[in-house]
């Protein structure tokens, strides 16, 4: 190998320095979560206690967090498993290059790039002149689609661009039904990228906020909650609650990450190549 | 009949249905009831059906309704131009100069593993960061670079384009690192060997084949910057405004008809915005 050159030391300083703009501030929550009782939104740390932490198990202290936390992870596991289906039908669907797909396309690029606020407020809208009573499992739910469908779509497009057909055309050699080489065939390929959609499925709806704004009714989601408290808490307890949130999203990628790699891992034990063009 | 049910196009509607439904019940029909009731009226308490251009007049006979709009352009393009710059850099390290696959990917996670966690707290946890009292102020106090605190870190502009940069360099890192791996390497391995240097291939070579990745990052931080209000909520402690928190505002005060019409001028200058950048790519090429 050739030695590294000057460029290549500036551009990884340059690169560590990026990493820890992004994870900085999130590590120095962490800490000031930890504050003492007496302790304030920023240093110096006065005491070190699990005080604020305490706080978030106690009802009335800070609103209703695990009514919340328990809401949003229903919404994100009904979105989740909604986004994998519909897309990796979206995806196969549009392999047939059917007539109006370029129309779809265009939609679903405009879901994507429609400011959050107007779902939410079209949405709003909609229950409230029908007389229907918005709620995080309806309309909430169909405003988070808007925004975890698009990125399950553009993922499995991106899947199926490189996928071989010639294993399809195998097993329809050997006489399997259309179903048959979807079901044995075609979703056994794709499975680790399915992990990928549904990460992005759950997570994208888990931290939502903008598009459940006006959709989720009387009864919030944790991102709601949060910003409900960034106006008018002011301890660190917010630190602590940040902390906790995201702690718990760490966990949910690891999750995700491990498993795709674990199936990544058992294909490729399986002695067959598949798949393995789409990193 | 038959040949009819195998056809593509039938096969192709009934797998994109769901789509279909969703898209057309929580995004269409969404834009058009917009339409329809920025033409209403609005009382303190509920709003009226007419067909009044009485919303528009407003908005448009406003000077608060330009400042508001330059604004968002301002956030725009600033964020923009930081994003781009920022995100080609890492893109650029990442694929360039990273040499082992493994090193590549694991690196690119580290990247975008804060994009799967929550926005609004990655906004709070810069208040220890830019506070009166905060970490930025401490250290520039006792590096003597100032005498007493500096009031404009948080709450300012500022503090608005900083967020905006730690939410969505993403947006750039990945399309771009994206472009750039399909990069065919003897390409540049040709222009080495013809003699150029290493900043003549990343102007002649890298940057015109990175092109497609730069403008969808370019697509995503315009949008999501343009559509935005909470960010510009929480770090301007509601000292700044951009059309996003025009719209939030009408809707706290109940004044439907006003946001929806400012929703509509908003989402047509985005349209329109993302049309003219749609000229320089196709999406689907590039997935």
């Amino acid at each position: 190998m050739e030695p590294r050159s000057r460029s290549f030391y500036v551009l990884a300083t340059f690169f560590a320095l990026f990493v820890l703009f992004l994870y900085g501030p999130t590590l120095t929550i962490a800490v000031l979560s930890f504050q003492g009782p007496s302790g304030g939104l920023t240093f110096p740390m006065r005491g070190v206690s699990l005080h604020w932490f305490h706080d978030l198990f106690e009802q009335q202290a800070v609103g209703d967090i695990w009514g919340s936390f328990s809401r949003s992870l229903t919404l994100g596991l009904m979105v989740m498993v909604t986004t994998v289906v519909v897309s990796v039908m979206g995806g196969l669907a549009f392999r047939k290059r059917f007539f109006g797909s370029g129309l779809v396309f265009q939609l679903i690029i405009t879901s994507l790039v429609i400011p959050s606020i107007l779902v939410s407020l079209g949405v709003g809208l909609i229950f409230s002149q029908l007389g229907f009573t918005v709620h995080w499992a309806t309309s909430g739910f169909g405003s988070q689609l808007t925004w975890t469908l698009p990125f399950g779509l553009l993922i499995m497009f991106a899947v199926f661009n490189r996928f071989d057909k010639s294993y399809e055309e195998a097993a329809r050699d050997q006489g399997a039904s259309n179903w048959q080489t979807v079901r044995h065939v075609v979703l056994p390929i794709i499975a680790p990228s399915l992990i990928g959609v549904a990460l992005f499925g759950f997570t994208l709806s888990y931290d939502e906020f903008a598009r459940t704004l006006l959709t989720a009714g009387s009864y919030n989601t944790l991102p709601l909650e949060i910003y409900g408290m960034t106006t008018n808490v002011t301890t660190p307890v917010l630190f602590a609650l940040g902390t906790m949130t995201t702690v718990f999203s760490f966990l949910v990628i690891a999750v995700f990450l491990i498993t795709a790699k674990l199936m990544n891992r058992r294909q490729d034990r399986a002695g067959s190549d598949a798949g393995s063009g789409s990193v | 009949m038959d040949r009819f049910l195998r056809s593509r196009t039938l096969t192709g509607w009934a797998l994109i249905s769901p789509v279909a439904v969703v898209l057309i019940c929580f995004l269409i029909l969404p834009i058009i009831v917009i339409a329809i009731v920025s033409f209403w009226q609005a009382t303190e308490f509920s709003i009226i059906p007419a067909f009044s251009w009485e919303n528009y007049d407003f908005l448009f006979g406003s000077p608060v309704t330009y400042r508001v709009f330059l604004n968002t352009f301002k956030y725009a393009v600033i964020t923009w131009a930081l994003t781009l710059a920022i995100g080609f850099t890492v893109a650029y390290f990442l694929a360039f100069h990273v040499r082992t696959l493994t090193w590549q990917i694991t690196l690119f996670l580290l990247c975008t593993i804060p994009f799967w966690t929550s926005n609004i707290i990655r906004m709070i946890s810069w208040i220890p960061f830019l506070g009166r009292n905060g970490i930025a102020n401490s250290a520039l106090m006792s590096w003597g670079v100032i005498d007493e605190p500096v009031e404009w870190l948080l709450f300012s502009d500022f503090a608005v384009i900083l967020a905006f940069v730690h939410l969505y360099t993403l947006f750039m890192v990945v399309p771009i690192f994206n472009t750039m791996m399909r990069i065919d390497k003897s390409l540049i391995e040709a222009a080495r060997d013809a003699g150029a240097t290493g900043a003549q291939i990343l102007w002649n070579v890298i940057i015109p084949l990175t092109k497609p990745g730069i403008m969808i990052g370019t697509i995503f931080v315009v949008t999501l910057v343009m559509g935005d209000f909470i960010t510009v909520r929480i770090m301007s402690g509601s000292q700044s405004a951009n059309v996003g928190r025009l719209i939030s505002n009408d809707i706290g005060l109940l004044q439907y008809p006003s946001a929806a019409a400012t929703a509509v001028v908003l989402l047509i200058t985005v349209l329109i915005t993302i049309a003219i950048l749609l000229r320089f790519v196709d999406i689907r090429k590039e997935l």
